[in-house]
């Protein structure tokens, strides 16, 4: 054994090497584009011209502030926020209570109906656009802030649905039946006993609904039609044409866009990789 | 167990232990459910079926008209400039899915299998390259078009400084260029999503049978080829519908780099924008025509990952 270890001692060395280059490179491929962004967001067009590569020599904010003000920004974050912080509330909120009944309870078609909110996990969605049209125009929700919220709620229904029955399925049975016996009816028992309960299920289905919906182009390009209505994706095609010959602002931009969502990742990356990998391992 | 091999056995799963034995009455079942019912059933799936019905018919504008069978498909094929598109657009896809699968899928396999051991800067590492997920695919593919560009971007700048200045050009303005372009900035921003999958998957393989292995002189490649990648295969099989599904139904990554005629010259047109431009740059009959692309889609789309399931269903079974 100890033989073995000591004639492939280089050879492990060298594999540790190449591992560490292999990881650290592709770290620098992810990074580096981040880093340039922050980088020329902060210097002005002029100098990202002159030496694309360089580094900001004097911090400026100003491209942040054009990007705001001149190109609408603060028009199209708000939209952005109450949108889709609206759709996840409601998506949550439904999908919380059809989740009890179907995780806690086994009556008449509930395997059948979990199974047809499953289903939306894997309908390629978007292919619904013009039936989906042609109701929200019935219904005067074309170009509202709120047919687009309706919308996206649906979306969100199916994957929370799927986190959270499971999680309700794994409380134990003892809890609901004490409550029981002091008298809590149905509502109280989920209210109070159950929902604080799968709180981290909760903070996943947050997190795991928001960054699409705020990253969402399809749906708000074809139901909007006013820019005051028009969420960041959709305000980013229009302000990638007028200030084409101004990378800075284009950067800040950039930035501005993406922040929130650096924010939620920062404070629940743990939730994120539970999403990612939801139903796989234990 | 995932979503996707839930809805490939229908077998139950065991009665779990916190399940309830009697359901509550049918009115309180029914306040928990219909919520989330109506809405789910009302904005997503009667869109989706509705589409079905409305391929048959004709359109003016957002009227429907009379019913015409299968005009509308039978035009998709023949009505110049959609059956140009077409199939351009589906090839294209199939190298975006085959392209992906080669780059994104096999990098993030050999990042799980790299920090599977416990080492130094392991979660910064897994964090990093997961990262990129979070943006929008607009602002990716907005971001990488940037550092594309051949006039100031830093991509031709830094392989001049690297004396490798030959191999700079237009990229996302060459035909040969722009799809792999736009291939592996979708592959940039994705490649944490199987990394994450094969950890997991790794991770459930019994830290017993490596050994055994081991203890039978087995070489780690040895371990990776025998061992874990065949008790991978239900991951791998997940990660492949998923990536298909993902490709079929790009659009934002595309629109930011290409344009939404999948600039230069039809080069990076892919089926989501050939479907927009149908709706919604089409004409007054538009809408019809649109209704048969979203079915034949659909087919494609659902058909294919049902095939693909069971196919690695059964395949998952041979092995045992």
């Amino acid at each position: 054994m100890s033989v073995y270890k000591v004639k492939s001692a280089r050879r492990i060395d060298l594999v540790t090497l190449g591992t560490q280059l292999l990881l650290w490179g592709y770290a620098a491929i992810v990074l580096g584009p981040l880093l340039l962004v922050v980088n020329d967001a902060l210097r002005p067009s002029r100098d990202i011209f002159r030496n694309p590569l360089g580094l900001a020599t004097s911090i400026s904010f100003r491209s942040f502030v054009k990007a705001w003000e001149r190109a609408n920004f603060n028009v199209y974050f708000f939209n952005s926020l109450v949108i889709t912080v609206a759709a996840v509330l409601l998506a949550t909120a439904v999908s919380a209570l059809a989740g009890y009944m179907l995780g806690r309870y086994r009556f008449r078609g509930s395997a059948l109906l979990s199974a047809y909110f499953l289903a939306g996990l894997m309908l390629p969605f978007r292919l619904a656009i013009v039936p989906l049209f042609l109701l929200l125009n019935r219904l005067g929700l074309v170009d509202t802030r709120i047919g687009l919220i309706l919308v996206y709620a649906a979306t969100g229904i199916p994957f929370s649905i799927f986190i959270l029955s499971s999680f309700f399925r794994q409380l134990p049975q003892e809890l609901s039946e004490a409550a029981r016996i002091d008298g809590a009816g149905e509502f109280a028992i989920f209210g109070r006993i159950m929902l604080p309960l799968v709180r981290p299920a909760l903070a996943t289905v947050v997190v795991f609904q928001f960054v699409p919906l705020w990253n969402d182009f399809f749906f708000p390009l074809v139901l909007l039609r006013s820019t005051n209505k028009w969420t960041l994706p959709v305000g980013m095609t229009r302000f990638f044409g007028e200030f084409q010959t101004d990378w800075s602002t284009l950067f800040a931009g950039l930035i501005i866009m993406t922040l929130p969502l650096i924010v939620i990742f920062l404070l629940a990356t743990k939730q994120i990789i539970a999403g990612l990998t939801a139903g796989i391992g234990k | 167990m995932s979503f996707v091999q839930r809805l490939s056995r229908r077998k139950q799963p065991a009665r779990a232990r916190g399940v309830g034995r009697g359901a509550p009455s049918w009115e309180i079942v029914a306040v928990f459910l219909l919520p989330a019912f109506l809405l789910y059933t009302v904005f997503m799936i009667w869109p989706l079926a509705q589409s079905f019905y409305f391929s048959l018919f004709e359109f003016k504008g957002l009227a429907r008209g009379a019913f015409v069978g299968l005009r509308n498909f039978r035009e998709l094929f023949t009505r110049y400039p959609v059956n140009e598109q077409l199939p351009r657009a589906f090839l294209h896809n199939i190298y975006f899915f085959v392209g992906t699968m080669l780059v994104q899928n096999t990098l993030g396999l050999l990042f799980a299998k790299l920090l599977y051991k416990p080492r130094f800067g392991k979660r910064f590492f897994q964090t990093v390259y997961t990262m990129p997920y979070l943006i929008s695919a607009l602002v990716v593919g907005y971001l990488w078009s940037l550092m594309l560009n051949p006039l100031f971007g830093p991509v031709n700048r830094l392989l001049k400084a690297v004396g490798l200045g030959a191999l700079a050009r237009p990229w996302l303005g060459d035909p040969a260029t722009a799809l792999p372009a736009i291939i592996l900035a979708n592959a940039w921003q994705w490649v944490g999503f199987p990394m994450l999958l094969f950890s997991a998957g790794l991770a459930n393989i019994g830290e017993d049978l490596r050994e055994a292995a081991r203890i039978d002189g087995a070489s780690r490649w040895r371990l990776f080829w025998s061992i874990e990648l065949p008790l991978l295969l239900p991951v791998i099989g997940i990660v492949t519908v998923l990536t298909f599904i993902g490709n079929f139904n790009v659009f934002g990554i595309v629109w930011a780099m290409g344009g939404v005629n999948g600039e230069p010259a039809g080069a990076t047109d892919v089926l989501g924008l050939v479907f927009y431009r149908t709706a919604f740059r089409g004409g007054v009959d538009a809408f019809g025509l649109a209704s048969a692309l979203a079915v034949l889609m659909f087919v494609l789309i659902f058909g294919v990952s049902m095939v693909m399931v069971n196919l690695f269903r059964r395949w998952e079974e041979g092995l045992k």
